[in-house]
């Protein structure tokens, strides 16, 4: 199949509800590796989920049994320590087995630690090092158009990544060569590795930002589904721009144990802990 | 009474030319060979940072509009871009200055193009002591940031026969590669010799009993015409191009330095990280015991400069490539007394 589901049939109702189900799938496969590996980026990966929930459910064109097929729009995931979340993503559209989910991290896994493309199925790009996706999506972008293939590329970054130099190089290519089937798509956590972004470089106003750069933005709360879901469509709209979706979300969103927890790059998760995260997500999921 | 005092060169232009006065040169050899082969390989694309009229890349872009990417001034983009333009099935070559290229835009030529081991083509100009606008621009270092880095070819070609000749070679090599440019009106020296271009090949381009010199890059000219000088010293001086530098053509290096000749490294390049320091690994783990010299840039900033005066200050010059052999044959032996000359 091409796209997961119909969705020109399918009434916005059921579609929320259908992505909503596949984010809490998504975000129970990250508990589970969470627990294989005794850690992890869990906290980005629960509050990344919705948004990954509908790209894959909603936005790209992709094969599951056919990673390489030449037509499918390309994502790439330029936060390569949030691999985590992307095998939960690549299971629920049906690119990975969701046994082999429970490998994560592990020696001769196809799923490491920190995304790699000549690891996994699906993975477009090496993540690790930031501020590489965006440009290496240009370039995609250009070679596609030229070619004439109509596929987009989506590209996933995190707002600290909005730090490294070379994301703006891209933001300017992007906009100067007028690359309106690229979709940047900002995990806005508020969170990097030295403490909340606000302290460590302050990246707001980043709508102003992106529009002053000549992007088609939307800015919404990246862990409402329904919101996500209206933002994507409205930005299919300009022809003549790329465009990108500024998603503020809660890390741990979902399990109100995490959420709650001291704000951290790396959450740390006791072993008895998972059980109880798994049943919080349980109960409101059915809310 | 007064003298004037000699008039003093001068820095010129950015891109100093290093051909001699009365040397037959080739305009804009890549940016040729390039547009030449683009018209029978469509999935051929240029970009550039903002310095395609200085790489020779205009010729491409002025022949193949549409195929012509301008990324501006910005390296990283141009480099993650060609990686993406080599993910659906272009094969780009990107050029800028070296400096640029290796200093500023290293992560993304190692981890974009490198790792995945994509056939993009990293064009590098004004390397080694091209120019002499200083440290800011001259890619003094370029090879030994370069060689360890895994999956990457590089070529340092001598005139515009080897970049002619290498154009093609590196577009049909699946892998990334890294070429140091010469731009502008190239000299044409190769043509006088029998010598074809060959990825990853070393080639002897004269023999002889005295002297090996193991040279890369327009240092292989320089070791021609240095050898054709030392002919009236009665000295015979064998001259080996290694235009590949990575991979390194060792059987061709190890063949020709098991001998008692004396042997000098030439490279346009500080003499830590290149071709001096690859030959003497590569002899050092094959258990030869051939004493080498270098001839190679000095480890430390160079001047600004008109070329030729620094190219005679820190020893690249054909003068100071002569002085230097004839130094090293007079400490290793009475010379030019000695009347057994080492044999090969």
């Amino acid at each position: 199949m091409t796209t997961l589901t119909d969705t020109t049939t399918e009434s916005t109702t059921d579609r929320v509800a259908r992505l909503r189900d596949a984010a809490y799938r998504i975000r129970r496969h990250a508990l589970d590796m969470g627990e294989v590996q005794g850690q992890g980026y869990i906290g980005q990966a629960l509050g990344v989920a919705d948004v990954l929930a509908v790209l894959f459910g909603d936005v790209l064109r992709f094969r599951a049994e056919d990673p390489e097929w030449p037509d499918r729009d390309r994502f790439l995931l330029s936060i390569g320590h949030y691999a985590i979340a992307a095998y939960a993503a690549f299971a629920e559209a049906g690119i990975v087995p969701v046994e082999e989910l429970e490998t994560y991290g592990s020696d001769g896994s196809r799923l490491p630690m920190s995304a790699m493309a000549s690891y996994t199925p699906g993975m477009e790009i090496s993540g690790g090092s930031l501020g590489h996706g965006l440009g290496v999506a240009t370039g995609m972008a250009l070679g596609l158009r030229h070619r004439g293939h109509p596929a987009r590329v989506v590209n996933l970054l995190s707002d600290g990544e909005l730090d490294e130099g070379s994301t703006w190089e891209a933001a300017l290519a992007c906009a100067h060569h007028g690359l309106s089937t690229v979709l940047a798509v900002v995990d806005v956590n508020g969170l990097q590795a030295d403490g909340p972004t606000a302290g460590v470089l302050r990246v707001d106003p980043l709508e102003e930002k992106w529009r002053a750069f000549g992007w088609t933005t939307r800015r919404v709360d990246g862990n409402d589904v329904g919101a996500l879901v209206a933002a994507c469509d409205e930005l299919t709209a300009d022809p003549t721009a790329p465009s990108i979706l500024l998603a503020d979300t809660t890390p741990g969103h979902g399990v109100p144990m995490l959420e709650t927890r001291e704000k951290a790059h790396f959450l740390r998760v006791e072993a008895h802990e998972w059980d109880i995260a798994r049943e919080q997500l349980k109960e409101g999921h059915a809310r | 009474m007064t003298t004037a005092a000699p008039k003093r060169l001068t820095t010129s232009a950015m891109i100093a030319s290093f051909a001699d006065p009365d040397q037959r040169t080739t305009p804009a050899p890549f940016g040729h060979a390039l547009a030449r082969l683009a018209q029978e390989r469509p999935e051929i694309v240029g970009m550039s940072a903002d310095l395609a009229k200085y790489t020779d890349m205009h010729v491409f872009r002025d022949a193949h509009p549409d195929r012509f990417f301008q990324m501006g001034m910005a390296e990283q983009v141009l480099l993650g871009a060609a990686a993406g333009m080599a993910e659906v099935g272009l094969v780009p070559f990107a050029s800028t200055y070296s400096v640029f290229a290796t200093r500023r835009a290293y992560d993304f030529l190692c981890l974009d193009i490198a790792e995945p081991g994509l056939n993009v083509n990293v064009v590098g100009g004004l390397p080694g002591l091209t120019t002499g606008y200083g440290p800011s621009h001259q890619a003094t270092e370029d090879l030994a940031i370069l060689r360890g880095c895994p999956n990457l070819v590089i070529v340092d070609p001598c005139d515009s026969v080897d970049i002619e000749q290498a154009v093609p070679a590196l577009a049909d090599h699946d892998g990334p590669t890294y070429l140091r440019l010469l731009r502008g009106q190239v000299p044409t020296v190769l043509d006088e010799y029998d010598y074809r271009f060959e990825l990853g090949r070393a080639a002897e381009l004269r023999s002889g009993r005295d002297v090996l010199l193991i040279s890369t890059g327009l240092m292989t000219m320089r070791a021609l015409q240095a050898a054709q000088r030392l002919e009236a010293d009665h000295v015979d001086v064998a001259v080996l191009h290694v235009p590949t530098i990575k991979p390194l053509d060792r059987e061709a290096v190890i063949r020709a330095a098991r001998s008692d000749r004396l042997v000098l490294t030439c490279e346009n390049h500080t003499v830590v990280g290149g071709l001096g320091e690859a030959v003497a690994s590569t002899i050092a783990l094959a258990g030869i015991g051939t004493r080498l010299g270098q001839v190679g840039l000095p480890d430390e900033f160079l001047a600004a400069g008109a070329l030729p005066t620094l190219h005679d200050r820190y020893g690249l010059s054909t003068d100071a490539l002569v002085a230097r052999v004839r130094a090293e044959l007079s400490d290793r032996a009475p010379w030019p007394a000695d009347p057994t000359p080492p044999s090969a």
